[in-house]
């Protein structure tokens, strides 16, 4: 599976796929975290991640602009939380498959295999002359991603009225604290952060929803003004931090006053993320910028002690 | 369309779809056996092909010696890519959106891209009844990589991971009979080939494209580096592969199994194993067993393919016509 997805990058197969994060084996376990999705990370694959079901629908029409664009062209995953969203039941607006239709347009071939007067090879092998250059041209296409996916969710606010961006920032514009966190989980941290913010907790919340390419110099942006920043992983590298950790960091190392930073792992294998642990991780941030000190940067929450 | 006729000289003059530039080893079996298949039609093909020795000699960097519509996705699926393919091609001419041409779909793969790594895929392809046809080309080991043993490895053999020496005289095991396996899917047509019998071989992939459904051809390759012979001896080692029964040419239609070459007079084993250097240890004293035991398996082997034939209903066919070849064959086809 791993070995496929780099060669539909590789071969530029605008290729549209839900993927259902679910948590790998060893020991078996089929319930929603980010370990596929995060393994995914660098096979060369466009990647949304949605909170709910409604975001995943949206996510998908606007997925298929993005990835056959044409100057694009590269496989796009739409990522939604096994179980958690997969499996439960949401109110959802669909749209009218005609405006759909419309909306994605009719896929274009470009160089179609099919094509026997004009017959092509696909699939080369390709030795040191020539490899790094073409992974160089796959770096340089993912620099034009976001533009796209901006335009696209442009065209879809006209069509729906629903807005959607590189991220969605919650409560930020004053926050001094804040919890970056993908998927389901941010539904339920939002509703948390409305209670600390009732108690004149002054926090936001940032939920990646392109995290491939990674919108850095937008996210440094959201974050120049905070203090401290918690980055909420569902899947680990293990002997290394979170993945969305790294991103974040990488994000941040551009800004001159860098925000105090913790990497939280939590919800692995569908373990349930509830809301005392979303206060948990408030109530630490809200120290760290008292004291203005990190005890320790990656922990695990919600573990059964 | 017509089947086109078998002759030489006509087929030398027909266009190369598989062209020269590739960069397969002098004396590789390969290039021919694709020669073969692709000169023994005219409709239109495409084609995939497995990670191996045809695929990464065939299409490099922005060379490429396929005239053919042609895709190489991974080892373990050139089955899977080219059921997608021709699924692909159906919906389309179903949808009105393309002509239906009479597209032919190959997927080729070596021993190890079809006995073992692209094995599952290949199942599954054929038990969906995807219009195409597998040919292997079976050169009994991972010769791209340094000559590593398969399934497909025959007894005895040595190779880098069953190095005959003071632990192990080479491979212990015999080898998968994957034909059968094949046949066992029940799919219409399944057969094995030889270069050194190029008419045989012609005719089987004629036939095979009149044929709707999954097709399998397994088709022996020889391979001077890892058999450890002579860069002229491919078509000479095959031939004598066909005439120890080492190798036998027949086809499973629809069930019924037929012999589609009886050697006039079954050659000893050793003569297929002598001129290969990787069977050079069973020659020894306190190998010898080694000989004993191959020959008895081939031997066995070409009984139990005898009986196959006749409990099939296949036999009268093969006894009609006994000998090596046809009559053209034996003028031009050497």
């Amino acid at each position: 599976m791993w070995e496929m997805m780099y060669i539909a990058a590789g071969d530029r197969l605008p290729i549209v796929m839900p993927l259902v994060n679910r948590a790998l084996s060893a020991p078996l376990n089929i319930h929603g975290d980010h370990s596929d999705g995060m393994g995914a990370r660098d096979t060369g694959w466009i990647q949304f991640y949605s909170e709910n079901a409604q975001e995943a629908y949206d996510n998908t029409i606007q997925a298929f602009r993005v990835a056959e664009h044409l100057d694009i062209r590269v496989p796009a995953m739409v990522c939604l939380d096994g179980f958690i969203v997969s499996h439960s039941i949401e109110r959802v607006e669909y749209i009218d498959d005609d405006k759909v239709k419309k909306f994605v347009g009719k896929f274009k071939a470009v160089n179609p295999l099919l094509d026997l007067d004009k017959p092509k090879s696909y699939g080369p092998l390709i030795l040191t002359d020539l490899y790094h250059e073409y992974k160089r041209a796959q770096h340089e296409v993912m620099t034009k991603v976001a533009d796209v996916v901006l335009d696209v969710a442009a065209d879809f606010e006209k069509m729906t009225g629903r807005k959607y961006e590189l991220f969605e920032k919650y409560r930020m514009s004053d926050a001094e604290i804040a919890i970056v966190v993908m998927s389901s989980a941010a539904g339920t941290t939002k509703d948390i952060i409305d209670e600390y913010r009732k108690k004149g907790v002054k926090i936001g919340l940032i939920k990646p929803r392109l995290f491939r390419p990674f919108p850095f110099k937008e996210m440094a942006n959201a974050l120049k003004k905070v203090k401290a920043v918690a980055v909420l992983d569902r899947a680990d590298s293990f002997g290394g931090y979170g993945p969305l950790y790294y991103e974040i960091c990488g994000a941040v190392m551009s800004l001159e006053k860098k925000p105090l930073m913790i990497n939280k792992i939590f919800g692995l294998g569908g373990r349930d993320y509830l809301p005392d642990q979303a206060e948990q991780v408030i109530d630490e941030l809200v120290k760290i910028v008292k004291s203005g000190k990190v005890k320790t940067v990656k922990e695990y929450i919600g573990v059964k002690e | 369309m017509t089947t086109k006729p078998l002759r030489l000289r006509e087929l030398a003059k027909g266009e190369d779809r598989f062209t020269f530039g590739h960069r397969m080893c002098a004396g590789c079996g390969a290039p021919i056996v694709v020669k073969q298949v692709l000169m023994a039609t005219d409709y239109p093909i495409i084609a995939s092909n497995a990670t191996g020795c045809l695929e990464v000699s065939s299409c490099i960097s922005s060379f490429t010696a396929w005239k053919i519509p042609w895709m190489h996705s991974a080892f373990e699926n050139a089955a899977a890519t080219i059921s997608g393919i021709e699924a692909m091609y159906r919906s389309l001419v179903k949808q009105g959106k393309i002509e239906d041409k009479q597209v032919k779909f190959i997927a080729f793969g070596g021993d190890g891209g079809t006995y073992d790594i692209g094995f599952q895929s290949l199942s599954g392809a054929m038990e969906r009844g995807h219009d195409m046809m597998y040919i292997c080309y079976d050169n009994g080991a991972y010769m791209n990589t340094g000559i590593q043993r398969s399934s497909a490895t025959p007894f005895g053999a040595d190779t880098t991971t069953c190095p005959a020496g003071d632990v192990i005289p080479g491979k212990l095991q015999q080898r998968k009979d994957l034909t059968k396996i094949m046949a066992a899917h029940g799919i219409p047509y399944v057969a094995q080939a030889s270069p050194s019998h190029w008419m045989d071989l012609m005719k089987k992939v004629q036939k095979a494209f009149e044929i709707k459904g999954p097709k399998f051809l397994n088709v022996i390759s020889p391979c001077n580096r890892g058999w450890r012979s002579k860069t002229d001896d491919a078509i000479k080692l095959s031939r004598l592969a066909v005439d120890t029964c080492y190798w036998p040419l027949y086809e499973i239609e629809n069930g019924v199994t037929r012999i589609n070459v009886k050697p006039k007079e079954k050659k000893p084993l050793v003569d297929f194993l002598k001129p290969q250097g990787r069977f050079k240890h069973m020659f020894s004293g306190a190998n010898e067993w080694m000989l004993t035991q191959a020959q008895e398996y081939v031997d066995r082997q070409w009984d139990l393919l005898q009986k196959q034939a006749a409990f099939s209903g296949g036999e009268e066919k093969a006894e009609d016509k006994p000998g090596a070849a046809p009559a053209e064959e034996k003028t031009e086809g050497q």
